[in-house]
């Protein structure tokens, strides 16, 4: 059973260019829900219209089989997270996160023993008579976090909540807030723009682009088995070919080259095929099926492997080869794609 | 050489700032004196030493009158304009909407208007068209020449606030109201308290509105000072602005204790 239920919401600031467009997103009890994005997709619009802080223009939002489209915020009972954290700069920390409880009119010892709980559960009891401008970004982090658990939400709102740390800091945030979304058990919606981010914490991503849903997934669906082009380049596929179909699993591509491809999603002329730039492979042996010749263009060192862009009759395909043969710029190669990796959109 | 170099522009410096003090000060520190000259009339130097003029300020009628009537419509005058101005700061500051500059432009009005037009404009308008009470017209006259420096102040302490707490505070369960009483309010507390001096400090001092508004029975401290000095000599009003002064200045000392000057600056 789902616990939001987001309806056709169309969202319009001026009555022509729509945010969000009949949008329809259905998240199950205890999940953390990723929404996924380059900015201006409308994953924060969305965000807003279910804390509570947008009307939408038409659709309805059920949250738990009631219909919460009219409720206002404050009665939500929602927990947010903002990317500048919004701690009250007058308040100490603990009565940052005792200001939801005593809004809820509780008696000053439980709001105590609540705030001492929490506190400790974000590691930040030491801290709780300092003011917000005393603590590191971090700090400030998990005082947001304990703000808005210590009112045991219905749901958790996450607003870009680590883009304002450093690279090492984001790394053990996301697992934290992982962590204490698994140990509460609460239902969290969590919006980012860094694809790397989400997939490693969220149960399921839904992929938006231009006030759509383009993929609602897991992440190990989404990253192996994009479901649009646009989610296949987020996702870091760099290799577009135009395919038609002309048999049972077979596709022709330019020049003739005919691919076998494993899962037949899409039949007709002029569908894209897409595959990533490590799952090409330079042939050393011979093979007949899914090949193609090309002269190496550029070549082009990561690190880990080196990268090369091979001039074919499909266009310019891109790869990524760790083997020690080396090849140079005008070599001929031939290149498989293998057909479990070519996966059509 | 280069330290040299410093030096000279230094002692310049230093030199043109004591003129530019003394330029300011020297017209304070006469009246100072004066006000202590046993003599009749305003002497200086004055030729003997007193403190009678002190005392007659508090024997005279007209100026515990006056001063009463300065206090209090200062006082009424700056709540009203806290009252309409920091609202009307908030939403310049909190949204967007057709207008607003325009909007803001007009409600700083009141100080570019020459003073003496919107004295004179006020007085057509409440005395003799609305035949409003002289305490009435007033007070409504003062509210409206103060209620720019509050909506200045107030609004550049909400510059750069970060409205997202204002959001936060609602998804913990704060209603609108109870939101800006609880979160923004207590965030510009500084600001209303130095928007609150300012205001308080040009109602009391204002002539060129008052003297139109004023009228038989009720007038202001600086305007009863004004006729007091167009009919008697004596350093009773240098008296009086010593008081003033003082008074100012430890105003101003306590605003600087708490707030610090720079406030006025911004």
């Amino acid at each position: 059973m789902e616990l939001i239920n987001l309806k056709d919401i169309t969202v319009s600031y001026d009555g022509k260019n729509n945010i969000l467009e009949n949008l329809n997103l259905k998240v199950e009890k205890g999940q953390l829900v990723s929404l996924l994005g380059p900015s201006g997709c409308g994953k924060t619009t969305t965000l807003r219209v279910i804390a509570g802080f947008l009307e939408a223009n038409s659709g309805q939002f059920i949250f738990n089989n009631k219909d919460y489209t009219k409720i206002p915020v404050h009665k939500r009972n929602f927990g947010l997270v903002f990317q500048s954290y919004a701690l009250f700069p007058h308040l100490t920390v603990f009565d940052n996160v005792a200001f939801g409880l005593k809004m809820r009119k509780m008696n000053k010892k439980s709001i105590e023993d609540n705030v001492n709980r929490i506190l400790e559960a974000v590691d930040m009891k030491n801290f709780a008579k300092r003011y917000p401008k005393e603590l590191s970004g971090g700090q400030r982090q998990r005082v947001a976090i304990a703000r808005a658990l210590v009112i045991k939400p219905n749901l958790l709102l996450l607003d870009e909540p680590l883009s304002n740390l450093d690279a090492k800091l984001r790394l053990k945030m996301r697992v934290e807030i992982r962590k204490l979304q698994q140990d509460f058990g609460i239902t969290t919606l969590f919006v980012t723009h860094d694809q790397e981010e989400c997939f490693s914490i969220s149960d399921k991503v839904a992929v938006m682009n231009k006030g759509l849903i383009e993929q609602f997934d897991t992440p190990e669906n989404i990253y192996s088995n994009p479901a649009t082009e646009f989610v296949a380049r987020f996702v870091g596929f760099e290799n577009f070919i135009n395919l038609n179909h002309i048999g049972d699993k077979v596709y022709e591509g330019m020049g003739g080259n005919k691919f076998k491809v494993q899962c037949e999603r899409k039949k007709g002329e002029n569908i894209k095929g897409t595959i990533r730039p490590e799952d090409i492979q330079i042939l050393r042996e011979n093979k007949d099926e899914n090949t193609i010749e090309g002269i190496v263009e550029i070549r082009t060192y990561l690190g880990k492997s080196y990268q090369y862009n091979i001039k074919t009759e499909l266009g310019t395909l891109v790869l990524k080869e760790t083997n020690d043969v080396i090849y140079k710029q005008g070599d001929k190669v031939k290149l498989y794609l293998p057909s479990n990796k070519i996966i059509l959109v | 050489m280069k330290g040299v170099c410093n030096m000279r522009k230094n002692k310049f410096l230093l030199i043109f700032s004591i003129l530019v003090y003394i330029f300011l000060f020297a017209p304070l520190i006469i009246i100072g004196i004066t006000a202590f000259g046993g003599e009749s009339y305003i002497a200086f130097p004055p030729k003997s030493f007193s403190v009678k003029w002190f005392a007659n300020i508090f024997s005279s009628e007209t100026f515990m009158n006056t001063l009463k009537t300065s206090m209090e419509i200062s006082l009424i005058a700056t709540i009203a304009a806290l009252i309409l101005g920091v609202p009307a700061a908030y939403a310049l500051s909190r949204f967007n909407f057709k207008g607003k500059t325009i909007l803001k432009n007009f409600f700083f009005s009141p100080v570019i208007v020459p003073g003496i037009v919107v004295g004179f404009s006020l007085f057509q308008f409440m005395i003799i068209k609305l035949k409003l009470p002289i305490y009435t017209s007033l007070l409504i006259g003062h509210t409206i020449i103060i209620i720019p420096y509050i909506i200045r102040v107030i609004g550049s302490s909400l510059e750069g606030f970060d409205y997202a707490i204002e959001e936060a505070a609602m998804s913990l369960g704060a209603g609108k109201v109870e939101t800006f009483f609880k979160v923004v309010f207590p965030n510009i507390t500084s600001g209303v308290i130095a928007a609150f001096m300012l205001a308080f400090i040009n109602s009391f001092n204002n002539v060129p509105v008052s003297i139109f508004l004023t009228g038989p029975g009720i007038s202001t401290l600086p305007i009863s000072m004004m006729s007091y000095v167009e009919y008697n000599y004596d350093p009773t009003v240098s008296a009086l602005s010593v008081l003033l002064m003082i008074m100012t200045i430890i105003v101003m000392f306590i605003v600087e204790k708490t707030l610090g000057l720079s406030y006025f600056l911004k």
